[in-house]
């Protein structure tokens, strides 16, 4: 639990800070790690529904390979069905469409006291749901939801459009309109988060919702989906459908009565929703997808502290992230110490049991991810990188996978090109600035980068010249509410948090009036 | 502390007996409550009866350099309030705006005792904008953003929105908790520190919200308040030499003394919210039976005590008379007497000296030839009630139409064209507020465009929002309050720039 400490008061300084204070969360309490289940099914116009053809599917415990219990399973039907609901609570006159924006925001925070108050169950069934430690969940998945949604509570009344000086006799003003029923599908990887992300934004800028999670992990989203009716959304504002992408997935993104898809997941599916936007109504797209974001080690550096944030870029969340810094760069003249104290603190790492406290890494989430970053482990292996540590499956039940490094990379290999999603890291060597960024960008992915430097020069420098919608200085993995998320290239288009993140959600309307005399 | 027995209140059918515990009646510095330097106490009265309520400890120079001290400290670099997250400042408002709705009837309870307003609209309207504002505050503390700009050169530049400092307030007394909540709600979202001075007519809600500003968990310091005078207390914050900036509501002529001290003293930055002396000018096209309603409430809301007011009434010729009937017959019906009692629609002015020059003022109105239409005069003897008062027949050369009358006196004007009311309209060293009745598109625009004020209301009046900006053209004052514009007042600009080896673009 020390090193949990240290990983999650470097990750998040913020959390730690808070704890002098008097309205900051108490110490983790201790889990119970058979939370019940209390929602099951399709969540329709704020009513619990079986699926249309009856279907249902097991949801499994990742660290156990056992049945958590059955979801109903929604697929085209049902997606009409939610369509309905959310295009009748988005009809002009409708509660929710007359209500003050001020209030959509009131709701969010409500929600978000919800989650607050309701924190230690949630973390508990996000950790059975998808192996993720326990006191992660607890102190950092959980409560960046609530940040998410006071955050975006707080734009609601604040997302103002512009009178505009156009030329000639007229008077010109923007609305910002929500642009209508939304489709929303999320993966698996932080299944309460991305929830958290995806709603906030749509429902501060007034749109209804209809939101696919992931059917790995679909029981924290719909517990929210309890909580969102006991807050007092108005019926079909929020529908939540667990289900599967090529049959639920796809009868929203080819829906001709969705107004709007957001997806994050992987760049291949990316592909698909966009084409379906195409083949059907050209709905709206924003995308986050994959990422092989680079994560360069200047000479200059702190050492101890980028090895830790380096580790962390990478084995945070058992590697399950987007952004997470999958090409180590590290400049010749540290490289061996680098790798050294790398590999020491990837065999420290404590792995197995999410909900014992003292657990760093649970399993992967399930047995296709687990068998497929094995594959990716053996062609490391095969193409000629160094095995530093790791390698192979860290129990004998669960999908546990071993803290690998591989050194002596070469951008060329495929664990150096394509997307882990796992606790594999690869180091590669560098000489110079001019080349790092070169190769730092020769990737169709651009989600993420770092750079790790005291030079203030290079700092910016690297930067600037990087391709990727964030950089890190000196840290890695910061996320605030307030800071936009998003990818150049293949790793998406449009970008989620912030102010920015409105955009996403938002038609302008422009209302020109023709006047007698115009005057300044 | 002091226990004040109210009478039983009749509110949405329940019949409350509502024992009001005084929670704060001394200075409220550093968190903590102190006993002024002097030891000097002010009475605090409640104009519906006279009645004196409380006394309360009464700040002079002394305890305003106590209280600079304390807000000093709290803004130090390195203090916990600068070191906050500003997400987390906007939990503390929200968490504030959480508290006030928890003690919503004590607070109104207190307010309409203070004040002598209506107890239902101290309930409806006072204390739903300040909880409003609370939050919609707490929402923009972590959305003040600063920009990176494009300058030229081999340079990165970036501004950062930083706190001013330490900000003195000095409120009135006519919507004492709304005005608290204005005052502090932007200053903390951005970091500031604050020394508010209510009203010495009106502290008690003002020191019921630092108990809340406490219990809510703000840190020492952030927020210090002291009632007190304004020649007194007002003006040493006024003069203060470690106060960054100054925003005050209240009169004109006490708005220039405060820009004068500003300019005596260290320069600080100065926003004022002063009187007005509004139009509200009603075409014949409008819907008439609502046009005199809102021309009505519009002039006497809150005793005629708003410096919003609609005080200077045009009306278009063809319907002048209709309209000063029905405007008369409706002041006539208004319902005087005791404001915690429901059913009644006007309240006391606040103290016998504006009581004093609200009189004066129809003597005024009836003297220099307007024509009274009801009204006009006290509505008993002993007490601060005045009759509803309208003139008609008013030019606009009389005292009634150029002077801020601040009580319930409704002055109708006739006009027959639009370029002539709006001449009229704007001709006033004020420009606050204005009001347009038409359904005709082209001239509500027109007007809306030409009159030189910093609210114009279409078919509407007093329709006022937190999400909305707040201020005035002229002497009515400088800055805005409310809405983003809000935020600037509370935020100094630092632009950063960085030699950096090679930009890109």
């Amino acid at each position: 639990s020390t090193m949990l400490r240290i990983v999650l008061s470097r990750t998040l300084p913020r959390i730690s800070g808070i704890s002098n204070c008097q309205y900051s969360a108490a110490a983790i309490p201790v889990p119970n790690a058979q939370p019940e289940v209390h929602y099951n099914k399709l969540f329709i116009n704020n009513e619990w529904q079986d699926a249309v053809s009856k279907r249902s599917f097991p949801t499994i415990n990742p660290a156990t390979g056992e049945v958590i219990c059955q979801v109903a399973e929604a697929d085209k039907a049902d997606v009409d069905k939610a369509v309905k609901a959310a295009r009748e609570a988005f009809r002009f006159g409708s509660p929710w469409r007359r209500m003050d924006a001020s209030d959509r925001g009131l709701l969010l925070s409500r929600l978000a006291d919800a989650i607050e108050r309701d924190t230690a169950y949630l973390a508990e069934l996000e950790t059975l749901d998808n192996g993720k430690p326990y006191a992660v969940s607890y102190s950092v998945d959980v409560p960046m939801v609530v940040k998410c949604l006071r955050y975006y509570a707080g734009w609601a009344d604040k997302w103002e459009g512009k009178t505009i000086p156009i030329d000639g006799d007229f008077f010109c003003y923007t609305r910002h309109e929500p642009i209508g029923v939304c489709g929303q599908i999320i993966p698996w990887n932080f299944p309460l988060l991305m929830q958290a992300w995806k709603l906030g934004p749509a429902l501060a800028t007034g749109n209804t919702v209809v939101m696919k999670v992931a059917e790995q992990t679909p029981l924290t989203a719909l517990y929210v989906a309890s909580l969102i009716k006991e807050v007092g959304f108005p019926p079909g504002v929020v529908n939540i459908l667990p289900g599967m992408g090529p049959s639920a997935g796809s009868a929203i993104t080819s829906h001709m009565d969705v107004d709007k898809v957001a997806f994050t997941g992987s760049t291949e599916v990316g592909h698909l929703i966009q084409q379906a936007s195409g083949s059907s109504n050209l709905k709206k797209v924003t995308l986050e997808l994959g990422g092989k974001s680079p994560n360069i080690i200047m000479s200059d550096a702190n050492m101890a502290e980028a090895v830790e944030q380096s580790h962390f870029a990478l084995f945070f969340n058992q590697g399950q992230c987007c952004c997470a810094g999958s090409r180590t760069y590290v400049q010749d003249t540290i490289y061996d110490e680098f790798m050294e104290r790398s590999v020491e603190r990837a065999k420290s790492r404590v792995v197995g049991d999410p909900f014992n406290m003292k657990t760093e890494q649970g399993p992967q989430v399930d047995e296709e991810q687990f068998k497929k970053i094995l594959g990716y482990i053996s062609s490391g292996k095969r193409e000629g990188a160094k095995l530093m540590c790791g390698g192979g499956v860290a129990a004998d039940r669960g999908y546990f996978i071993q803290p690998t490094i591989f050194g002596d990379v070469q951008d060329g290999m495929t664990i150096a090109r394509e997307e882990i999603f796992g606790p594999v890291m690869q180091i590669l060597k560098f000489k110079t600035l001019e080349e790092v960024v070169e190769r730092a960008n020769d990737t169709k992915y651009g989600l993420a980068a770092a750079v790790f430097t005291k030079d203030i020069d290079k700092a910016h420098y690297i930067s600037s010249g990087l391709r990727a919608g964030t950089v890190w200085i000196n840290c890695y993995d910061v996320f605030g509410a307030q800071a936009p998320f998003g990818g150049y290239k293949y790793s998406g288009n449009g970008r989620e948090l912030g102010e920015y993140g409105l955009d996403n959600y938002t038609e302008v309307k422009t209302v020109t009036i023709k006047v007698p005399q115009k005057n300044s | 502390r002091k226990c004040i027995t109210v009478e039983f209140l009749l509110t949405a059918s329940v019949l409350l007996l509502c024992l009001y515990v005084i929670w704060g009646d001394q200075i409220f510095i550093d968190n903590e409550w102190h006993e002024s330097c002097s030891g000097r106490k002010m009475p605090v009265h409640n104009p519906a009866t006279g009645d004196l309520l409380c006394e309360v400890e009464e700040a002079d120079t002394e305890d305003v350099d106590k209280a600079v001290r304390s807000a000093r400290t709290a803004f130090q670099l390195g203090s916990p309030w600068r070191c906050m997250d500003a997400s987390d400042r906007g939990l503390l408002l929200n968490r504030l705006a959480d508290l006030v709705e928890r003690d919503r009837l004590r607070l109104a309870t207190l307010e309409a005792l203070d004040s002598g307003k209506i107890f239902l609209m101290a309930y409806f309207v006072d204390l739903m904008a300040t909880v409003k504002t609370l939050r919609y505050y707490g929402g923009w503390a972590d959305k003040v953003q600063g920009k990176t700009i494009p300058v030229d050169g081999e340079y990165f530049t970036y501004t950062r929105h930083e706190p001013i400092g330490v900000c003195g307030q000095i409120i009135p007394w006519n919507f004492p908790v709304m005005m608290f909540a204005w005052k502090i709600a932007p200053a903390l979202c951005c970091g500031n520190t604050v020394i508010i001075k209510p009203a010495e007519q009106t502290p008690l809600t003002a020191l019921h919200m630092a108990c809340l500003i406490k219990e809510a968990g703000f840190p020492p310091g952030v927020v210090n308040v002291l009632p007190g005078y304004g020649p007194t207390a007002g003006n040493a914050i006024a003069h203060h030499m470690d106060i960054d900036k100054i925003a005050f509501t209240g009169s004109t002529a006490v708005g220039k003394l405060v820009q004068k001290a500003a300019g005596d003293s260290n320069l600080k930055r100065v926003t004022l919210e002063l009187g007005g002396k509004n139009p509200n000018i009603v075409f014949a096209d409008c819907d008439l039976e609502y046009a005199v309603e809102q021309a009505h409430s519009g002039l006497f809301f809150n005793q005629g005590q708003c410096c919003l007011a609609g005080s200077r009434v045009f009306v278009e010729d063809s319907i002048y008379e209709e309209f000063v009937c029905r405007s008369a017959e409706k002041a006539r019906n208004k319902v005087l007497g005791n404001p915690l009692v429901p059913g009644v629609d006007q309240g006391p002015q606040i103290d016998q000296k504006q009581f004093d020059k609200i009189l004066e003022l129809i003597e005024s109105g009836k003297r220099e030839g307007a024509t009274l239409e009801c009204g006009g005069g006290p509505w008993d003897r002993n007490s601060l009630f005045i009759q509803p008062t309208v003139f008609s027949n008013v030019t606009d050369d009389m005292r009634i139409a150029k002077e801020e009358i601040f009580g319930p006196v409704q002055q109708i004007m006739r006009f027959h064209s639009v370029n002539e009311v709006i001449q009229r309209a704007n001709a006033t060293h004020y420009g606050l507020a204005a009001g347009v009745f038409t359904n005709d598109i082209d001239k509500a625009l027109t007007v809306s465009s030409a009159l030189q004020a910093g609210m114009v209301w279409v078919n509407c009046y007093n329709a006022m929002s937190t999400q909305c900006p707040f201020g005035g053209f002229k002497m009515s004052g400088n800055g805005r309050e409310l809405g983003e514009y809000a935020l600037q007042e509370y935020t100094e600009v630092k632009a950063v720039t960085i030699k950096i080896s090679q930009k890109n673009s």
